[in-house]
């Protein structure tokens, strides 16, 4: 199973690109993907926070990924 | 009662946006505009760049506001319009407009769907000063 995992803001300028692809054996959950994220991009860790988004909500930790979902990071907002 | 919510590059029409929420049942019509100022913590601003993830800050969207009519079920109409894209000095950035019955509760509304906006609707601004950019409230 890959992901898929799409980037906006200051992630996408820590990886620096919109979507990166994790080849198989990616992740399974939420909190296997931003360990690993900030494995890839340690500077994703000083971040004040990055959250993950699955199918347009906040996910939590222990959320299972799925190929079909549709991930993001979630750096600080700023909206307003 | 369906809220009117929008992201939007292109300039935002506020009187469209309070004319969204007019009803004949609400006496009361507040609304937030958050605009572009020029300096940040000090430091002069030069312009702002709004970036978005559409799909989930609607999604997002729909979920303040429909805590705001939980919260306040005289609340009649609510729109909320945001820009994306490049913003320069005076610009709108935001528009929210809502209708109640009485202005107490208007208030009350208008501020909490703004300030529970700002904590979960995927919408990034980067600041553009003289000698370069910073994402905002990116870093502790």
């Amino acid at each position: 199973m890959s992901l898929k995992v799409a980037l906006f803001g200051i992630t996408r300028d820590i990886v620096g690109t919109s979507v990166i692809e994790l080849p198989a054996p990616a992740p399974a959950t939420v909190g296997e993907l931003l360990a690993e994220m900030r494995r890839q991009y340690p500077a994703l860790g000083d971040l004040r926070s990055c959250a993950v988004a699955v199918n347009n909500e906040y996910a939590t930790n222990d959320q299972p990924l799925h190929t079909v979902d549709e991930i993001a990071l979630i750096p600080p907002v700023a909206g307003g | 009662m369906t809220p009117h919510l929008a992201i939007t590059d292109q300039p935002i029409d506020i009187a469209a946006a309070l004319a969204a929420v007019q009803t004949d049942t609400a006496g009361a019509v507040n609304s937030f505009i958050g605009t572009v100022r020029n300096q940040s913590g000090g430091r002069p601003v030069r312009r702002l760049h709004y970036e978005s993830y559409d799909s989930m800050a609607l999604t997002q969207l729909g979920h303040v506001v429909a805590q705001a009519y939980e919260k306040w079920p005289m609340l009649q109409e609510v729109a909320v319009v945001h820009r994306k894209g490049t913003l320069e000095l005076g610009d709108v950035a935001v528009v929210v407009a809502v209708a109640t019955p009485h202005r107490a509760e208007s208030f009350a509304a208008c501020q909490f769907i703004i300030d529970t906006l700002k904590q979960v609707v995927t919408i990034w601004k980067r600041e553009e000063y003289e000698d370069g950019t910073e994402w905002v409230a990116a870093h502790p």
